[in-house]
């Protein structure tokens, strides 16, 4: 065992684990938040992606020990009240059906927007094709990254000083 | 121990879970042995009062607060049940469903089946709850109307309240539950005209799509209770394997390691053996299990290959086999008709694959009581199987079904659930079982294959005569240890294959049986998956034979009106079926009418200059009478069409020396999103009052009409499932 520091949804944890527990295991069964799923273990179907310094990885695949000091963003860390733009667009499409995969399919859409804030339906296939949904929201899942993707840019135009904003 | 008891005897127990103190007003079904579903029932129950009068069914509870419980008997696996049901009910209340607490019922037996399969959640509930539902409000309507000295009929409810509008008054539910409960309760309450609806056939936003949007929807795989251990199960990929013995010695130097014992897993009949590993985290569990060393007997079921057993059924081909359909004179027929054809199709095994693996907790207060939380298609199975394995009293057995990481039909198999069970049961602690994804894509139960072999004389002016589709396969019954009695034909492996509604004067269906050592199961539309392509294929075939175009070949064989003539006849309207193609795409067509319901899809496809074929669109058109949320409707196609997809043009599964070599999504691929088709959706309601499923139809037209598409793009016809979409052309 060891005491492994890192920090989840910016909080600071220190986690009495073996070293070789990938990280998806700390955050599920020793830290407790069990939104990130597990799917296939090997990094192949995404539902257990995390952001980790901003950046999506398959906690699957990570031992926890390699992600020492840094900072993890989980889906419970994405917002308090599922109102991050991509968790209301998801619920304006109706995208989940079982739901499992979503987490890491949120996940997956918010790296890709910070990155590319307007992806094409191309950019959306090439960042979203790790992530397998076995009920096949694919489609509404296209439709949902380009509502967030308007949304987010139509929210950065707003001026920040609190001026009013005229009908558009 | 009979069905009054089974709720009188846990009322209270009940009502604390609902988190109820006082006295609430429930409404629901009579449970009287003699007269389930016997019209609505109502009663003032109070937890602090011992039970008293007959036993009911409760499917709806108003506490004196107004907070209304509504009871959901049908597994959520992302058909949308968590909405579909309750929303019956609440419908007739005029009750938002984001206003009210929705509860997962646990298999008890007064509630009936409470089973999500064959698409039959809607259509075997719609009547009973909306019933429920009216007599509620009637209850509330008249103790408000009384109340107020007014007439009923001039009362309404919204928001949870009993408005009326001449006086301005309005009372809350919850203040109603007094005067309510002392009404005799309407046996047949005046139900909503539908032309009033506000939720049933309306695009509604389902209530728990922002816990699933968000990480907070729990399934199985999320419980834990105090004190739980973890578990994995070392199973033998050759699925009948016994275990002659196995050294833990590594194992047991796992750090967190606790137990190591043999396990059982029993799926129906079939008991298979594994080894689990049972520790303080899931990791240390895995990892005591990767350290340790099985000696495996397969029992000569090291021997099974899938090349063989495919060379096995193209022999037993040949055989006669035993009669499914047969109309007219089909020897004569074909012997006199002036053109024949002939053609064999194959098609594969393949998993069910949900997303969250196979997982159960089991905790056994003492070991005559036993709590289980699993994701289970089956709560009436879960508690009837644990019932059989345990001799248990049912009331002993609690079960809590969490939302389902998809079922697709693997979860109406408690085979993890009763291993976990005897897991706990050894250890004497709670325990988790969670299936690795290997475990889950090399153990099955799988779709079977099935091969089919057709005959078809037509006449001269190219309509068919005589027709025989001849189906070779395993029996998934039989897979699962219950022996097809020799002479008669597994009509679920002959499913839907002399229901389609072509009018052919001489029919003579045909089952071959093959005995199968693997263990199979139900999938999502059953054996139409494999069968619709086949005698789809085989009609387009004939038409081509005819020289005629398939739809129109379609049509031409129905000249009776039909549920699935108006189907073609929408689906040629909404494909522009008659306008042509861009060069080097092409179009098919397929439908199917089977046990859960009728659609019809028009697939387009372009050929690529590097001979590999892209599909382009799937236009749908699902028949289904009433229904209850478009979206969900459209969602649930989507998703049909996306699994067939996955179906018809993936490795699917294939076994060497017994075991299934794919392992996991490295191997066992499905469809990605950059594979995904535009989808387009049309919805028949003509069909009147008749409830007809949605979970399933979507499925079965899809690989035929695929490979219909692909014949007309490049002129090669596809009689072989999996289709590779990279090398066709």
């Amino acid at each position: 065992m060891a005491t492994i520091k890192l920090t989840i949804n910016n909080q600071p944890h220190a986690l009495d684990v073996e070293p070789d527990m990938p990280l998806l295991w700390a955050i599920r069964d020793v830290v407790g938040l069990t939104g990130t799923k597990f799917g296939c273990g090997i990094a192949q179907c995404g539902a257990c992606t995390v952001h980790l310094d901003g950046s999506p990885v398959r906690s699957c695949s990570v031992p926890v020990s390699a992600v020492s000091g840094q900072k993890i963003t989980t889906i419970e860390g994405l917002s308090k009240n599922a109102d991050h733009p991509v968790q209301k667009a998801w619920i304006q499409h109706q995208v989940p059906q079982c739901g499992y995969c979503q987490s890491g399919q949120i996940m997956s859409a918010v790296a890709l927007l910070k990155t590319n804030p307007k992806p094409t339906d191309t950019d959306i296939d090439n960042a979203m094709q790790g992530n397998i949904c076995r009920c096949g929201t694919y489609t509404r899942i296209r439709e949902a990254i380009h509502t967030a993707s308007a949304e987010i840019s139509t929210t950065n135009k707003l001026p920040r000083n609190g001026a009013k904003v005229g009908k558009r | 121990m009979n069905t009054n008891d089974t709720l009188s005897a846990n009322r209270r127990d009940f009502l604390k879970m609902l988190g109820l103190t006082g006295a609430a007003l429930v409404v629901g079904v009579s449970s009287g042995s003699a007269e389930v579903m016997g019209g609505p029932v109502s009663r003032l129950l109070n937890i602090n009062a011992a039970p008293t009068g007959t036993a009911l069914t409760p499917y709806i509870i108003i506490d004196k607060t107004g907070k209304v419980t509504l009871m959901n008997s049908q597994p959520d696996m992302g058909q949308g049940t968590h909405q579909s049901i309750p929303a019956l009910m609440a419908e007739e209340l005029g009750l938002s469903l984001d206003k009210v607490t929705i509860l997962q019922t646990g298999g008890e037996k007064a509630f009936g089946g409470q089973v999500s399969g064959g698409s039959a959640s809607v259509r075997g509930n719609y009547m009973t709850l909306r019933q429920v539902g009216a007599s509620a409000r009637e209850l509330l309507v008249t103790a408000a109307s009384q109340q107020w000295n007014v007439p009923a009929d001039e009362c309404t409810v919204a928001d949870a309240r009993v408005h009326h509008k001449a006086s301005n008054r309005s009372v809350g539910f919850g203040e109603l539950v007094e005067t309510a409960s002392k009404l005799p309760t309407p046996k047949s309450p005046k139900l909503k005209d539908a032309k009033d609806f506000t939720i049933l056939g309306k695009a509604t936003m389902r209530p728990e799509v922002p816990a699933k949007s968000s990480g907070r929807a729990v399934f199985g795989i999320d419980v834990k209770v105090p004190g739980m251990l973890y578990a994995s199960v070392e199973r033998s990929p050759v699925t009948g394997s016994k275990v002659v013995r196995f050294d833990d010695t590594k194992t047991k130097q796992v750090k967190g390691v606790k137990h190591v014992l043999k396990a059982n897993r029993v799926l129906e009949k079939n008991r298979y053996e594994g080894v689990a590993v049972v520790a303080d985290t899931y990791w240390a569990a895995l990892k005591g299990r990767r350290a340790l060393a099985v000696t495996w007997d397969h029992q000569g079921l090291d021997q099974f290959n899938t090349p063989a057993y495919e060379q096995q059924l193209h022999e037993l081909a040949r055989q006669d086999g035993v009669v499914d359909h047969a109309a007219g004179d089909f020897t004569k027929a074909l012997a006199d008709a002036p053109t024949k054809l002939d053609a064999f199709y194959e098609t594969p095994i393949v998993s069910h694959s949900p997303m969250e693996p196979m997982n159960c907790v089991v905790h056994w207060a003492s070991p005559t009581s036993v709590e289980i939380w699993a994701s289970s298609q089956g709560a009436t199975i879960i508690k009837e199987n644990m019932v059989q394995e345990f001799k248990l009293k049912a009331d002993d057995v609690k079960v809590n079904i969490t939302f389902n990481g998809g079922g697709f039909g693997r979860r109406l198999f408690q085979d993890f659930v009763l291993e976990a069970a005897h897991i706990a049961k050894e250890v004497g602690k709670p325990v988790k079982v969670i299936w690795t994804r290997e475990d889950d894509t090399q153990l099955g139960p799988f779709r079977p294959m099935t091969f089919s072999a057709f005959r078809a004389g037509l006449g001269a002016d190219g309509m068919p005569l005589a027709f025989q589709h001849k189906v070779i396969s395993p029996s998934i019954e039989a897979t699962l240890g219950t022996p097809l009695k020799a002479g008669t034909v597994d009509k679920t492996m002959t499913e839907g294959i002399s229901e389609q509604k072509y009018e052919i004067p001489n029919v003579d269906n045909r089952f071959v049986f093959a005995e199968l050592p693997v263990p199979t199961g139900y999938w999502r539309a059953v054996t139409s998956t494999t069968l619709a392509f086949a005698h789809e294929c085989f009609i387009d075939e004939m038409a081509h034979k005819a020289g005629k175009d398939p739809l129109d070949y379609r049509l031409a064989m129905m000249t009776k009106a039909s549920d699935t003539k108006r189907v073609l006849t929408k689906l040629r309207e909404v494909s522009n079926w008659d306008k042509p193609l861009r060069a080097g795409w092409g179009r098919g067509v397929a439908q199917w009418e089977f046990f859960a319901g009728l659609a019809g899809h028009v697939v387009e496809v372009s050929t690529r200059k590097d001979g590999s074929v892209k599909v382009e669109k799937v236009i749908c058109v699902i028949d289904l009478g009433t229904m209850v949320n478009p979206d969900m409707v459209r969602a649930q196609t989507e998703g049909a069409i996306a699994m067939a997809l996955t179906a018809a043009t993936k490795p699917g599964i294939t076994f060497q020396h017994g075991a299934a070599q794919q392992t996991n999504f490295d191997t066992n691929l499905m469809l990605r999103i950059n594979e995904m088709p535009v989808v387009e959706v049309h919805i028949l309601t003509e069909g009147g009052p008749v409830i007809k499923g949605v979970g399933e139809p979507g499925l079965p037209p899809v690989a035929p009409a695929l490979a219909n598409a692909i014949f007309m793009a490049t002129g090669k016809r596809q009689r072989r499932l999996p289709m590779d979409l990279e090398k066709l052309v």
